[in-house]
């Protein structure tokens, strides 16, 4: 018994011993973006052409514009196409998952397309090649003209996928298009994908038309032009073209945005040098006065949640950025540091609040907590401004200037964007010069 | 009937008192670690020299640049002259070699002149800058020790060094994984966001079974971020097998638990 009893502790005790666990932290890790392989998309042989489009040719072109998605993220790498090995058509039923590791993929996008009766129908897989499986399988159904936004909806669905984010694809940004010089600008409503194709210009450059803004929740505009050299803030519907003008103020309106349920309009009135922030509800009319100071309070800007703005005032001597609640009270300056802040504006995440700062000649886009603390500076210029958020905050669009010509006397004006973490600064190409930009929110939701 | 009794009771006390003895939070491992921790740090800067991120590179260079100015300005000016006193140059000489030098007239002498310092100077480099490297790595890791409030990764740290992998082992492996993790970058930086992941293995290092600790956070609604950073962990687990295992000691390592937290690095 005694026996048993010693063997059954020793036994035990060797289990226990055996059996602790080791524990190793994993703390840091590769930064480096994500390989990805994106095959081209497998066309159906039965597909019929469709108008001026080649079918045959829209497998290898969805995929292009899926892999331009991507590498101009910066989280990505796709993966040059002549290293894969597989056909798409037999990588979208079932890839040979070795296959793909070995030219160091870690997730692989398979498709196939087919139209029929005027439809194109795409289907794509997103597969997570480590794991051998399925992480996304989804289909659309569109016109086959329409074959750009599917595009964009399969890399904001593999985005959000690999992640966590909603991605920013499929949308469009408006923005100012300048031409000629510089004494005589011609300046127009423009409207582009994100990625620079589709332009489409909305005014035809008669009037001055600064600062358009979206609406986030539909396909509506607001900007403000100058009519018979009163500076006026308008609405446009994308859709239709009509536009108006937004209230019956005596003066100039300007800075216009809208509220996050985009039910009412922001903006600033000026009269006899006071300019203060007032509210006009769209369905009602109704106008609302925010401040009332003696200062210039302009560039007002929602929170996500609508219960807070922020705007800059030159309240405190120098302009700054404050907050206050939606109906005016609480008043708090949240900028600091050296400089003046303006164009501030609310993350549609609602932790950030981007701005422009101007210090000893240069201008600076920054992100500050809507505290006004952790203020972060992330690109510096010669000039630039109007920082617009992504849908999904990830993204700053502003435009820069800068000289161009031999002798540096010309200049131009271009749309960049850039990573909150401040990298991956880019330009987005426009057809014309650009400035004023506007993100819109995600076309399909 | 009695001596059962007694028997049963006894073996009941000693089965309790294992139970509780063996549990992690009893588990007191020695605070104050051995000197030998400086040696095995050679093995793990050259294990853990992997490429690093930009960012990451910058801030690490930053770091070792800044350590590097604190540790030449604490050396003294004599010891080389200490360590090597027969490969002085003589003054006479070191007038030649400066003369060939400026004058740069004579370039087989200059390349022989050269070739003699760099050699008398390499030796002296490479010392200096392996103790650096030394301190610098030693300071890092103690800061990041202090740094690092987590409870959890202080204990675990403990764990793995009493329980089956040595300092080097444990920073081959973590190197390794370093290499294969990719690291999700559009993570929310206030998060909570630890996966711990279960690794049963073979003797080669292959896995043979894994698991994510809490894997049903994964599915709950709002844990998007979550999930992702364990693909993420899971994936990198996977490319780097077979693992860097001690050869030795299956049993101690067969099964092993990765915390992956990235928080401290998207944090810069």
């Amino acid at each position: 018994m005694k026996k048993t009893f010693y063997i059954f502790v020793i036994l035990f005790l060797k289990f226990n011993i055996a059996h602790s666990l080791i524990e190793v932290d994993i703390t840091r890790g590769n930064l480096d973006p994500l390989p990805i392989a994106v095959s081209p998309l497998y066309v159906d042989v039965q597909s019929e052409n469709y108008k001026d489009i080649k079918i045959k040719e829209l497998g290898e072109l969805i995929s292009s514009v899926i892999e331009k998605n991507f590498k101009s993220t910066g989280l990505f790498n796709p993966l040059n196409k002549d290293a894969f090995v597989q056909k798409p058509d037999i990588a979208h039923l079932k890839p040979r998952f070795e296959d793909w590791r070995l030219i160091t993929a870690q997730a692989l996008v398979t498709g196939k397309i087919s139209v029929k009766d005027n439809k194109l129908k795409v289907e794509f897989r997103l597969w997570d090649l480590a794991a051998a499986q399925e992480m996304v399988a989804l289909a659309f159904t569109t016109t086959p003209s329409n074959w750009r936004r599917v595009a964009h909806i399969i890399s904001d669905k593999v985005y959000e996928r690999l992640t966590g984010e909603t991605g920013y694809f499929d949308t469009r940004i408006i923005y100012v298009s300048e031409t000629g010089l510089k004494t005589q600008r011609v300046k127009k409503l423009a409207i582009m994908d994100q990625d620079g194709e589709n332009t489409k210009y909305l005014t035809l450059g008669n009037e001055l038309v600064l600062t358009p803004r979206f609406n986030p929740t539909n396909q509506l505009v607001t900007y403000m032009s100058y009519f018979r050299n009163l500076p006026r803030v308008y609405l446009l519907d994308i859709e239709t073209g009509i536009q108006e003008v937004v209230g019956n103020f005596p003066g100039m309106t300007f800075a216009p945005r809208f509220s996050p349920d985009g039910k009412k309009i922001i903006m600033s009135f000026a009269k006899e040098g006071n300019s203060d922030i007032y509210t006009m509800d769209l369905e009602t009319r109704l106008v609302e006065k925010i401040t009332e100071d003696s200062s210039i309070d302009t560039s007002p800007s929602f929170s996500p949640d609508g219960k807070y703005i922020c705007f800059n005032s030159d309240r405190s001597g120098l302009q700054q950025i404050y907050t206050m609640k939606s109906d005016g009270t609480n008043v708090k300056r949240i900028s600091f540091g050296n400089g003046i802040y303006g164009t501030p504006v609310w993350s549609p995440r609602g932790d950030l609040i981007a701005f422009t700062k101007m210090r000893a000649g240069k201008f600076y886009i920054g992100v500050m907590r809507s505290d006004g603390t952790g203020e972060r500076l992330l690109t510096e210029n010669y000039y630039q401004e109007a920082p617009s958020w992504s849908p999904n905050g990830r993204l700053l669009v502003f435009y820069r200037e800068t000289k161009s010509g031999k002798d540096g006397s010309g200049f131009s004006a271009k749309l960049w964007s850039i990573d909150i973490t401040g990298y991956n600064e880019r330009e987005l190409k426009t057809e014309t010069d650009a400035s004023d930009p506007s993100w819109s929110s995600l076309l399909s939701k | 009937m009695t001596k059962s009794l007694i028997y049963s009771l006894s073996f009941h006390a000693i089965m309790i008192l294992l139970t509780v003895l063996s549990l992690p939070f009893m588990i007191r491992e020695p605070v104050d670690l051995p000197p030998i921790v400086s040696m095995q740090l050679i093995q793990i800067s050259d294990e853990t020299n992997i490429p690093f991120a930009p960012k990451a590179r910058k801030v690490i260079n930053k770091v070792k640049e800044e350590e590097k100015r604190v540790v030449s300005e604490q050396a003294p000016p004599s010891a080389k002259a200490k360590e090597k006193p027969d490969r002085i140059p003589l003054p006479k000489k070191q007038d030649e070699k400066k003369k060939l030098v400026k004058k740069k007239q004579n370039p087989k002498e200059v390349k022989t002149e050269v070739r003699q310092t760099s050699e008398f100077e390499k030796k002296d480099i490479i010392d200096t800058n392996q103790i650096a490297a030394l301190i610098d790595k030693a300071k890092e890791d103690s800061a990041k020790v202090k740094k690092n409030n987590n409870k959890l990764t202080q204990d675990s740290k403990k764990n793995a060094f009493a329980k089956g992998l040595t300092l080097s082992e444990e920073d081959a492996l973590r190197a390794q994984i370093f290499g294969c993790w990719t690291v999700p970058l559009g993570l929310p930086y206030d998060d909570d966001l630890l996966v711990r992941i279960k690794l049963d293995l073979k003797q080669d290092g292959t896995i043979s079974r894994s698991e994510i600790l809490d894997h049903e956070r994964m599915n709950r609604p709002g844990q998007k971020f979550y999930k992702v950073l364990a693909e993420s962990a899971l994936r990198a687990v996977r490319i780097c097998q077979p693992l860097r295992v001690p050869q030795t000691g299956y049993d101690k390592w067969k099964t092993i638990q990765l915390n992956f937290n990235p928080m401290e690095m998207l944090k810069g």
